[in-house]
């Protein structure tokens, strides 16, 4: 097939601040979109971002592709219905941690116990940052935000954790800093055939900058055994953000692909849809039906 | 006899709305036409439950009528709850294993159902076919016509075509109504939700998205039960929220979809909605009605939710509101709602109630009448090219508003749909220049809109076309207030509004010119038709027949309310 070179940037002014994690993201997601269309493994056209409300949600205004900005907390139920109408193309969604794991945590469970076919991309900041800082789910315990000050009161909710217990087929973890790993999962991600989740430790220079703390946490997971759920949780299970960042770490933490199997995604059953259902728009007959009401 | 009622009762579970919609479509075999009311309760065994079947010979019937000229009954809560409904001459047709206590001076048929079935080790759900046996007697409607709709519904092999049999020949009836055998064509009984279903399906409907909530959700499993025959989708995501963003999702993606809900749900969508409007996509959503506020009377009806739909949303963008009045402008306004919606790329609410959604009528539907309008949909890149879009952008200003909307997956071309106000090209702007064309791009759609309507029929003028006197009304009244108006004999001019938004100011207002008297009628408690009669047709209504509790208005009610408030 004949490759298109599309222009991945649009030209737009990026508003993130000078510093954040979301700079990192968007370049390695450029870089492993590139890398796939060179590889003839993926066209342009089939892709399709989707980006929730937050710093992230911007991300869709940055990238040169097809995109739906969607409301606070609704990337996945947009992903999801973009598969079911046209299985060829490929969505991938942006999604904040507020926005995600708050506003909308049904979606994310429930896409998982589908395992729909879709990539879901979470920025993790720990924080509500374009609101000027307030908790979110991830939130550390003792988090010390503009609505919270005397200190978060709740535990954080580890997402790693929440996508594998709820039936996703692939969750990595990644670092916003580190541009070679975030490509390669993020490749990785497209790829899969069912629900990919991928968690991007993502530093917020202004509200909760995590760069030193995590640099000296994290560490690269390599020759594990990614079809093992016991494995993957365990893996999953070792994050530790400390709320007042202190060094250095108490625990260190993983990153990498943690899990991924093949399993039938919910879309597999439904065997009468043949074809695209977008784009048809030719008229049918319910004479039949109607007889048979007679 | 050109007109019968019979009513159906039992406790729930025991079929009576199975019953009350199988003698329709018997009824229809015969030449009749029929409405079915099912009054039913939030329970799926015990208490009452309810139906009444009004047929009328070769003529149609639009509405159940409140007295009745034979009580079917499975338990003896029927008979206690509905004996006075009977008129002179009424037959009681009753498992005399399950009822013991009859009225004097009334007609009776005793069939011993319970027993039979019990002795053929048969479900007591079976006693149905053995009491609409004895009734088919009473009517005087032939067996072989009952048979035909039962094998039709259950198969050859269905104990109910013996059983029916069998009540037929045992039941030794004291009267028989001798119903003659009407000339028109046998037509199939549907409800306003099938209708909706079919409508959709016509007009190219590929996905349907819906979480459960009564009245709306019977629209779901018609849908889900046909899907595999016409090969599209029908989902139920994990609430509504997901439902008309996945929704939006597919749409975006270029499917014709449809999701359904009634008043709470519709309350969960409102700020999807909105992002129906601000993004453009085409979503059609279907409202039906029950009391509320809240969760209300669940399976009753009502139509307390105008107000809320032509308002639901944030910020201000064009919207379409249909309200089909009977099964059939359900079946064509469903069409009507998946064009409109792809053609203008707004979103459109189809606003029913649960009278309308679930009431079995005898209905003519030509569905030759509705054809698929695609709007400005592009699907590849030569369709681009010819009309000179090569750098495409998805807000494209044009004269109507309205802008080529190409599906994603076509090579070389990116498509930027957004929630957040954004430029021709789909991005994100707070310039205020940008701001303000945009919205005045989405806003100029209106007057088009408008115009398309009124070739669609916003308004129906129904009865004495001369009188000075007039009812307005919208939505599952129309039946109702059509049937009283044949009972009292004319008298007054029905001016039935079928779009709410945007509101058809300049019609009602040629409609209501020159009456001396305007009565408004609704299924609710404050009238916001009245009001929307008074801002943009500049008519102030003289009086209001209002009814909130749950029920629908029968023909006789209504009648006699119309002629207080018209003569007083």
């Amino acid at each position: 097939m004949s490759v298109v070179k599309l222009k991945l940037d649009t030209g737009y002014k990026i508003t993130w601040c000078p510093g954040c994690g979301n700079f990192g993201i968007l370049a390695a997601f450029k870089r492993a979109l590139q890398e796939l269309f060179d590889e003839g493994r993926v066209r342009p056209e089939e892709i399709v971002v989707v980006g929730g409300i937050g710093c992230h949600g911007n991300i869709i205004n940055y990238i040169n592709v097809n995109s739906f900005g969607a409301l606070h907390g609704r990337v996945l139920p947009v992903l999801q219905g973009i598969k079911l109408a046209n299985p060829r193309l490929r969505p991938v969604g942006f999604a904040g941690d507020g926005d995600m794991l708050d506003e909308g945590i049904s979606h994310f469970i429930h896409a998982a116990k589908r395992n729909a076919d879709v990539t879901v991309i979470l920025h993790d900041n720990h924080n509500f940052a374009l609101t000027t800082s307030q908790k979110t789910a991830t939130s550390p315990r003792g988090f010390k935000g503009r609505s919270t000050p005397m200190g978060n009161p709740e535990e954080p909710l580890n997402p790693d954790v929440l996508a594998l217990t709820s039936g996703a087929t692939f969750v990595a973890r990644t670092f916003a800093r580190d541009i070679g790993h975030m490509t390669r999962v993020f490749k990785e991600a497209i790829m899969h055939r069912g629900f990919a989740f991928v968690h991007v430790l993502q530093p917020c220079v202004t509200w909760f900058d995590t760069s030193k703390y995590y640099r000296e946490a994290v560490y690269k997971v390599e020759g594990n055994d990614t079809s093992s759920l016991e494995e993957a949780l365990e893996l999953a299970r070792r994050f530790y953000v400390d709320p007042g960042l202190r060094l250095p770490p108490r625990e260190r933490i993983p990153i990498g692909v943690f899990y991924r199997v093949e399993r039938p995604v919910y879309s597999d059953s439904f065997t009468w849809v043949r074809g695209p259902l977008a784009g048809d728009y030719s008229p049918v007959s319910v004479g039949k039906v109607l007889e048979e009401l007679v | 006899m050109r007109q019968v009622s019979v009513l159906f009762g039992g406790a729930a579970g025991d079929g009576v709305r199975g019953s009350g919609r199988l003698l329709a479509r018997i009824m229809s075999r015969y030449g009749w036409r029929s409405f079915v009311y099912d009054d039913y309760q939030s329970l799926i065994r015990g208490g009452h439950n309810f139906s009444i079947v009004t047929s009328r010979k070769d003529e149609k019937v639009l509405a159940h009528w409140s007295r009745v000229d034979a009580v079917v009954a499975l338990n003896q809560d029927t008979i206690d709850k509905h004996k006075d409904r009977l008129r002179e001459n009424g037959v009681i047709i009753y498992d005399a294993d399950r009822a013991k206590k009859l009225p004097q001076g009334v007609a009776t048929v005793a069939v011993n159902a319970s027993t039979i079935v019990r002795e053929k080790r048969l479900a007591p759900i079976y006693r149905n076919a053995l009491l609409m046996g004895a009734l088919l007697k009473v009517l005087g409607v032939p067996l072989e016509e009952g048979l035909k709709v039962y094998e039709k519904a259950f198969g050859p092999e269905t104990p109910n075509k013996q059983l029916l049999q069998q009540g037929y020949t045992l039941a030794e009836p004291p009267v028989s109504f001798n119903l003659s055998r009407g000339s028109a064509q046998p037509l199939p009984v549907l409800t306003g939700n099938e209708a909706v279903a079919l409508g959709l399906l016509r007009a190219g409907l590929k996905v349907y998205l819906a979480y459960p909530m009564t009245p709306s959700t019977s629209i779901l499993h018609t849908l889900a039960a046909l899907q595999d025959r016409y090969g599209v989708l029908a989902y139920q995501p994990e609430n509504e929220i997901s439902v008309i963003n996945m929704a939006l999702g597919a749409a975006y993606a270029g499917a014709r979809t449809a999701v359904g809900t009634s008043g709470g749900g519709f309350a969960l969508m409102t700020e999807a909605f909105s992002l129906a409007g601000q993004s453009e996509t085409p979503i059609v959503v279907v409202v039906s009605q029950r009391p509320g506020p809240a969760t209300g009377v669940p399976t009753y009806t009502a139509q307390g939710d105008l107000a809320f739909v032509l308002n639901a949303g944030h910020g201000e963008f064009p919207r379409v509101v249909l309200a089909p009045g009977d099964v059939e402008e359900a079946f064509y306004m469903a069409a009507d709602a998946l064009n409109l919606a792809w053609k203008w790329q707004v979103p459109v609410v189809l606003l029913i109630d649960k009278h309308l959604s679930e009431s079995p009528t005898s209905v003519e539907i030509d569905e030759g009448r509705v054809t698929v309008e695609e709007g400005k949909v592009v699907r590849s890149r030569e369709e681009l090219e010819r009309l000179g879009l090569e750098a495409y952008k998805r807000y494209l200003i044009t004269g109507d508003g309205v802008s080529p909307m190409a599906l994603p997956g076509i090579e070389g071309v990116v498509v930027k749909a957004n929630s957040y106000e954004h430029d021709e090209w789909g991005l994100t702007t707070e310039d205020p220049v940008e701001i303000s064309r945009m919205v005045d791009k989405r806003m100029s759609k209106l007057p088009h809109i408008v115009e398309d309507l009124r070739a669609r029929g916003p308004v129906r003028v129904w009865g004495d076309a001369g009188s000075r006197k007039a009812v307005v009304s919208w939505g599952s009244t129309k039946g109702a207030i059509l049937e009283a108006l044949r009972l009292m004999g004319g008298g007054f001019k029905f001016v039935q509004v079928r779009v709410l938004a945007p509101f058809p100011g300049e019609e009602v207002a040629r409609e209501l010119e020159g009456a001396d008297v305007v009565v408004d009628v609704e299924n609710n408690r404050t009238a916001p038709l009245a009001d929307l009669v008074r801002l943009h047709a500049g008519v102030r209504v003289d009086g209001r027949v209002l009814k909130y509790d749950g029920r629908p208005f029968t023909p006789d009610e209504l009648a006699a309310r119309l002629s207080e408030v018209m003569e007083g």
